[in-house]
């Protein structure tokens, strides 16, 4: 797998997924029109700001509450390329990795790692670089069944690729 | 097996709703197998922006309406039979114990009352689930709640999942599952034990699970009269991560303030809370119960100057049911507004979202910042009890 290089954005614990996409747009089907709205009522400059390969840190429980997918969607579809975490809760968690939104847990990385830093994430070996401050941190690499899904580009291409 | 283990097992109920099927069945299209695996082990539930609140809400109806009359799906609930996803699929003895069911909707774990194992999932979890009938899962380890002791009169099952909630926090749970036993049990109804489970995931984790007992047999007994099942129950020997005893009897009225459902009071630490409005009902609390409890605080009263009072029966049956007990007339006289089943407002969908600063007692589920419309909005999770009390005083107020 490839690796994520990009700035980051910053938030800290029990970002849950009606201010990562409020349900007022959930009507909305279309990944692009879901990203024109992620994080709008915890970070108004988010859609503003954020450039395509930039990466989201956060701190606890990361993805709590409902299991609309367009949580993930919407963020993958805003040009996020990786999102560090102390934990997610698990349907986000389950979500990202079915719509090949690269995560990772990472609870020192998270806590120290701050808004604006330059960051870097070998999904392979789970290591991210910090490269404002030189530091490095171990994540978790995923399991190779989920290294599997991720891989084959979602679960749906490897139930595909298993038939 | 043993937790941590990855297993896949088979499915015996794949569920979603008007918000998360039209993205599964989207997904579904990808797949080179075409079909579905079983046209009864299917539930599409319209319910949570329905009668259709704008023109997308409509587009994603008749997307899951097409679906479900192409495929012959022999579950789909349209207005007029649907219900609130998580009341209506056990009324319609669809969750059996035993059974393992995913939904696309995080209160799917509802169903761990009735000694079933299901969880929340996502919408290609979902598309995944009806086509092949299989999904995969993390065996998770478990957190034990002994409950001893007997409730007073105007302590409810939200009272006991939010004290839980309040306790072990909003992740206390995370990747678990929430095993609830001992005596006190037997004292807890249906409706009560599905309020419970059904906010398993307010705490992270993956399902909440009751064992089968004589309230279950006697329930089961009335929605699926025919149907077998096999009770699972845990072993002698389980091992768990930790494990807790709650004595019912010493459970007081619990409310959560905003805008964590891990920010919980009871009434000695709540000061003056004047409110604008009121919701009862969702998959949390809009059981028969609930009404009932909420109706006999609110007979021959009035709901307070300058409150709104929003009554959603949960399902089309609760709804007759409450109108031949006489329970929407005590709302009606007591001011309330008594609304078809929807989620509506709990999400900030429809029917009731808040404006500005305005502040809500709701029996949901959820009181995240923005969750029933502006972001300095605020909610307070609670029973209906404590909805209802609040209702007529005009401010957080303590039933009894």
């Amino acid at each position: 797998m490839e690796k994520a290089r990009g700035t980051v954005f910053k938030y800290g614990d029990n970002v849950d997924t009606d201010v990562i996409i409020p349900a007022r747009h959930l009507a909305i089907t279309d990944p692009q029109g879901l990203a024109a709205h992620c994080m709008e009522d915890i970070d108004k400059e988010f859609v503003n700001k954020v450039k395509a390969g930039d990466i989201m840190v956060a701190e606890k429980n990361f993805g709590c509450g409902s299991s609309r997918e367009h949580a993930p969607i919407a963020i993958k579809a805003s040009g996020i390329s990786v999102v560090i975490a102390e934990t997610f809760a698990r349907i986000f968690y389950r979500n990202a990795i079915n719509i090949g939104l690269p995560i990772i847990e990472c609870a020192e990385a998270a806590r120290e790692i701050s808004a604006g830093d330059t960051v870097s994430v070998d999904f392979d070996s789970g290591l991210i670089t910090d490269e404002t401050t030189g530091k490095t941190y171990q994540g978790q690499a995923f399991p190779p069944f989920m290294q599997e899904i991720i891989n084959a580009g979602g679960l749906i291409n490897r139930i595909n690729a298993n038939a | 097996m043993t937790a941590g283990q990855l297993i896949e097992a088979s499915l015996d109920l794949v569920l979603g709703n008007d918000i998360t099927s039209p993205v599964a069945i989207k997904e579904m299209e990808k797949f080179k197998k075409e079909g579905v695996f079983d046209k009864e082990k299917i539930a599409l539930v319209l319910d949570h922006f329905v009668p259709a609140k704008d023109i997308k809400s409509a587009e994603n109806c008749k997307c899951v309406r097409d679906f479900s009359g192409a495929h012959g799906i022999t579950n789909f609930f349209d207005v007029g039979e649907m219900g609130i996803e998580h009341a209506l699929i056990p009324e319609k003895g669809l969750a059996l114990p035993g059974d393992l069911i995913i939904g696309a909707d995080s209160h799917t774990c509802t169903y761990g009352a009735l000694g079933a194992f299901s969880t929340g999932v996502g919408s290609t979890d979902m598309a995944a689930g009806m086509a092949t009938g299989k999904s995969w899962f993390k065996v998770p380890g478990a957190l034990r709640f002994e409950l001893t002791g007997k409730p007073g009169p105007y302590v409810m099952g939200k009272d006991l999942i939010l004290h839980i909630i309040g306790l072990i926090g909003v992740d206390g749970a995370l990747y678990r599952s929430m095993e609830f036993t001992g005596e006190g049990i037997q004292y807890l109804n249906i409706d009560d034990r599905m309020t419970v489970t059904n906010m398993a995931i307010e705490a992270g984790g993956k399902n909440g699970i009751f064992p089968v007992d004589e309230v279950t047999k006697a329930y089961l007994e009335e929605v699926a009269p025919c149907k077998a099942y096999t009770a699972v129950e845990a072993d002698a020997d389980a091992v768990y991560d930790e494990s807790y005893t709650i004595d019912l009897s010493a459970l007081q009225p619990t409310v959560a303030f905003p805008h964590l459902p891990e920010n919980t009071k009871t009434f000695d630490e709540i000061g003056d809370i004047p409110i604008d409005q009121v919701v009862i009902g969702s998959c949390t609390n809009g059981h028969i119960s609930d009404l009932r409890m909420a109706a006999k605080l609110m007979a021959g009263k009035r709901v307070a100057s300058g409150v709104r009072c929003i009554v959603i029966p949960a399902t089309q049956k609760i709804y007759l049911q409450a109108l031949e007990e006489g329970l929407i007339k005590t709302f009606i006289e007591a001011g309330c507004v008594v609304s078809t089943p929807t989620c509506g407002p709990c999400l900030g969908g429809y029917m009731g979202i808040l404006a500005s600063g305005e502040r809500c007692v709701s029996t949901t589920n959820r009181n995240f910042v923005g969750r029933m419309g502006a972001i300095d909005s605020e909610i307070y999770l609670a029973s209906p009890a404590v909805a209802a009390a609040s209702a007529v005083a005009g401010r957080l107020a303590c039933p009894g």
